[in-house]
């Protein structure tokens, strides 16, 4: 264990600038929204941090409509060197206001501030810096002569990393000429809000942006309303097969970014501490919360015993708490739900006869807090390692042969993500060759950039996002 | 009297390589336009789906593991093959689309066409759809199209060798293999095929070709765990809906097709392709 304590280094929640309530954004203005409220909190304390209004159907309506009537009367009339301006005003906006949203999502979300502040905003800002620069040129992305946009875009994001996700949505949406509603997650609504404010900064004509918080019956009335040409949704497989079945047989172009049980594999000749650093990431960096998580490892056996005596010590160094402490690496479970979620799954790893280990770290009393988790001695067959935990709990299963390891590597419905750990080059090639997920890190993880497609194979989704691959999701092509 | 008698063929399903019969033991007549009796086709079941599905998975790791200029040889030689057999297709694609002789060699010479256009593509997806990425950080990545895996085709209704042509070469070409449902009423060209690609080097279980009616076998195919990507042109409009909610209970992809069956000569561009294809990112880091 260390031998120093560290002295607490908070982020002023007064940066956050925190407003008692907040309102949908529809037509360029914050309108009352006719849904009933939802309180949002902060994870880490319980507390209710604001009041959001809500967008009920009516307000969806309005919402695609104001889309329609920017999209047509506007936005995609607007010569694409023009769009781009705008589109590059919101990316420096963000930067500007960087250190007030990253205070924010911590607030509202529960993750770590050293995450929310070095990789959320500044990536959010760098996915509209790249986009911005698309919109002028989408003759050379290689998808024919002047390709069109499809319309109105209608994006639902998730909870575990807020604006990131937003980002992912709109900058592409924008530059390719589309107009865009898009419905925060029920639990994290705050720093869409704030962007629709920095909407208002950039002077965005009325419409091209409208951002209708809610819960699930908000988002089905936008996947389900008559005038939407696109839908753009992250989340849980589960529902994504929903909106694939309620947008067969329409007209509506659909991308899915789904879940995963990604596997990260270590061979023998790894460098072991570097592994371990990178294992670390892949599963405990956003308390889990990441669908492209690193959440069964798979060890190759004659190195399983070392790796996990070095995985344990690296995990009970691990700081849990309070997500604006600057020392925190592990902050809060987003909702009380995934907790129960991760306590439910865990629980049946330990009836179905896996080892447990978890950090002794202290826990904070109240919040919604949880101890990094290893499994060990864990087998295919079990819940740990089928189901997507999307949490702090990681399973360890071995393997002898490099056959052996893409044989359990690639045997799950999943396909959005790999880890592969080797000294060996050819060997990361062939392997990287022979899994089946959208992205492969090889001795590394959890990397993202505007400029590197992302997606997932079978039930992890279809559809990319960044890169010029990612334009094809927001084109007629 | 006639100099001779002919010798009759029996058209029969090609899966995993060889040519059985339905397991089901059912036939239906096939005719030309004008009713006069051609032939039987095998009238396939769900288990014929079952066993075709079966041998596209087996043959996927051969096929999309094989070099993209190998793929591109064996399409091209699919391709000569064709080209060989030109009169006999001519006067199936006549009686069954009931169209004159010199249109249905014209139909049969622009399928030969489009067949050695995919096979040129093999090698070049990857240049064309692919990319290096320019990230910022210290990393080396890059984004390679793969093969999304096997592919429920439902073939066109009309067009019985150019239509199915411009569906299946391009699974072919992006490195999936295949299990196709035949026109109904127009079988007869696609079992042809299926002999063409037996004797061009094609591995066993990369095209399955299966004879029946679409409205039946659509749904098994659509629901089926083991395909990953589902092609409804073949499908009346009213069903694809239906199809696409089938698929959507394993993520499948849908191709999105239009409503009539489309005008097979026009030069396709790359979307079917790019439906079939998964875009990989790999990520290694720089240093010394």
């Amino acid at each position: 264990m260390p031998a120093f304590d560290y002295a607490p280094a908070p982020e002023s929640r007064d940066i956050a600038n925190l407003k008692p309530s907040y309102r949908p954004f529809i037509g360029g203005e914050f309108v009352t929204g006719s849904g009933e409220p939802l309180k949002t909190l902060n994870p880490a304390t319980e507390e209710v941090l604001a009041e959001v209004g809500t967008a009920s159907a009516a307000d969806v309506d309005t919402a695609v409509q104001a889309a329609r009537k920017a999209y047509e009367r506007t936005w995609s009339r607007m010569p694409g060197a023009e769009r781009a301006k705008y589109v590059f005003r919101i990316a420096r906006l963000i930067q500007e206001r960087s250190r007030e949203l990253a205070v924010l999502e911590s607030l509202d979300n529960g993750k770590p501030i050293r995450e929310s502040r070095d990789a959320d905003v500044p990536t959010a800002a760098a996915h509209f810096f790249y986009h911005a620069g698309w919109a002028d040129k989408l003759d050379y992305a290689g998808l024919g002569p002047d390709p069109r946009p499809l319309g109105v875009a209608g994006q639902i994001i998730p909870w575990n990393f807020p604006l990131l996700m937003l980002a992912w949505k709109i900058a592409p949406a924008l530059a390719t000429g589309n107009t865009v509603v898009l419905k925060p997650a029920e639990t994290t609504p705050l720093t869409a809000l704030v962007f629709a404010e920095i909407c208002q900064q950039a002077e965005l004509p009325p419409g091209v942006v409208n951002i209708v918080p809610g819960a699930g019956d908000t988002g089905a009335e936008l996947v389900n309303h008559p005038d939407i040409d696109k839908i753009a949704f992250t989340g849980s497989t589960e529902v994504g097969k929903l909106i694939q079945r309620s947008v067969a047989g329409t007209r509506k172009k659909l991308t899915l970014e789904l879940g995963g049980k990604a596997a990260n594999v270590v061979f023998d000749d790894a460098p072991l501490d570097q592994a371990v650093e990178g294992i670390v990431n892949g599963i405990f960096y956003n308390q889990g919360h990441v669908c492209c998580a690193g959440s069964r490892l798979l060890a190759q056996e004659s190195v399983v015993d070392e790796l996990l005596a070095k995985l344990r010590y690296r995990v009970s160094t691990l700081r849990l708490g309070d997500p604006l402490d600057k020392n925190t690496d592990i902050g809060a479970i987003n909702s009380a739900e995934q907790l129960a979620r991760i306590r439910e799954l865990t629980e049946s790893g330990e009836a179905e006869g896996a080892d447990r280990w978890t950090s002794p770290c202290p826990v904070p009393e109240r919040g919604f807090f949880f101890a990094p988790t290893v499994f060990s001695g864990v087998q295919q067959s079990m819940r740990i390692a089928r189901e997507e935990i999307f949490g702090p709990v990681l399973s360890v299963l071995t393997f002898r042969t490099p056959d052996e390891a893409v044989a359990k590597a690639n045997n799950t419905p999943y396909g959005l993500s790999a880890g592969i750990w080797t000294e060996k080059g050819s060997r990361i090639l062939w392997m990287a060759n022979q899994l089946r997920a959208g992205v492969v890190w090889a001795n590394t993880f959890n990397r993202f950039d505007p400029a590197a497609p992302f997606g997932g194979y079978q039930e992890s989704g279809f559809g990319r996002e960044g890169g010029r691959t990612g334009l094809e999701a927001y084109l007629d092509a | 009297m006639p100099d001779r008698v002919s010798v009759a063929k029996t058209y029969k399903l090609y899966i995993g390589g060889k040519f059985p019969r339905s397991e089901s033991g059912r036939v239906y007549p096939v005719h030309d336009a004008k009713g006069r009796f051609l032939a039987n086709a095998a009238h396939s079941s769900r288990k014929d789906v079952r066993d075709a599905v079966a041998a596209a998975r087996k043959a996927f790791a051969g096929w999309s593991g094989a070099t993209a200029y190998n793929r591109g040889q064996v399409l091209y030689r699919v391709a000569e093959m064709l080209e060989g057999r030109r009169e006999q297709f001519a006067g199936e694609v006549a009686a069954s689309e009931d169209i004159p002789a010199r249109k249905a060699q014209s139909a049969v010479d622009t399928a030969i066409d489009r067949w050695v256009w995919y096979a040129g593509w093999t090698d070049k997806i990857a240049t064309v759809l692919g990319a290096a990425n320019p990230v910022a950080g210290p990393y080396f990545s890059f984004t390679v199209p793969e093969p999304t895996g096997v592919v429920a085709i439902l073939a066109p209704q009309r067009s019985s060798l150019l239509g199915l042509v411009s569906v299946l070469a391009p699974v072919l070409a992006a490195g999936n293999t295949a299990v196709v449902v035949s026109s109904a009423d127009r079988p007869l060209p696609a079992i042809t095929l299926s002999e063409v690609l037996a004797t061009a080097d094609l591995p066993g279980g990369v095209v399955n070709m299966l004879t029946g009616r679409a409205a039946e076998l659509g749904s098994w195919l659509a629901a089926h765990a083991n395909v990953n990507a589902l092609d409804p042109t073949g499908a009346e409009p009213v069903e694809r809906g239906e199809l696409a909610r089938l698929a959507a209970g394993t993520v499948k992809r849908v191709l999105t097709v239009p409503e009539d069956e489309p005008d097979w000569t026009q030069r396709p561009d790359l979307g079917r392709l790019r439906t079939y294809l998964e875009p990989k990112t790999v990520w290694h880091p720089m240093g010394v």
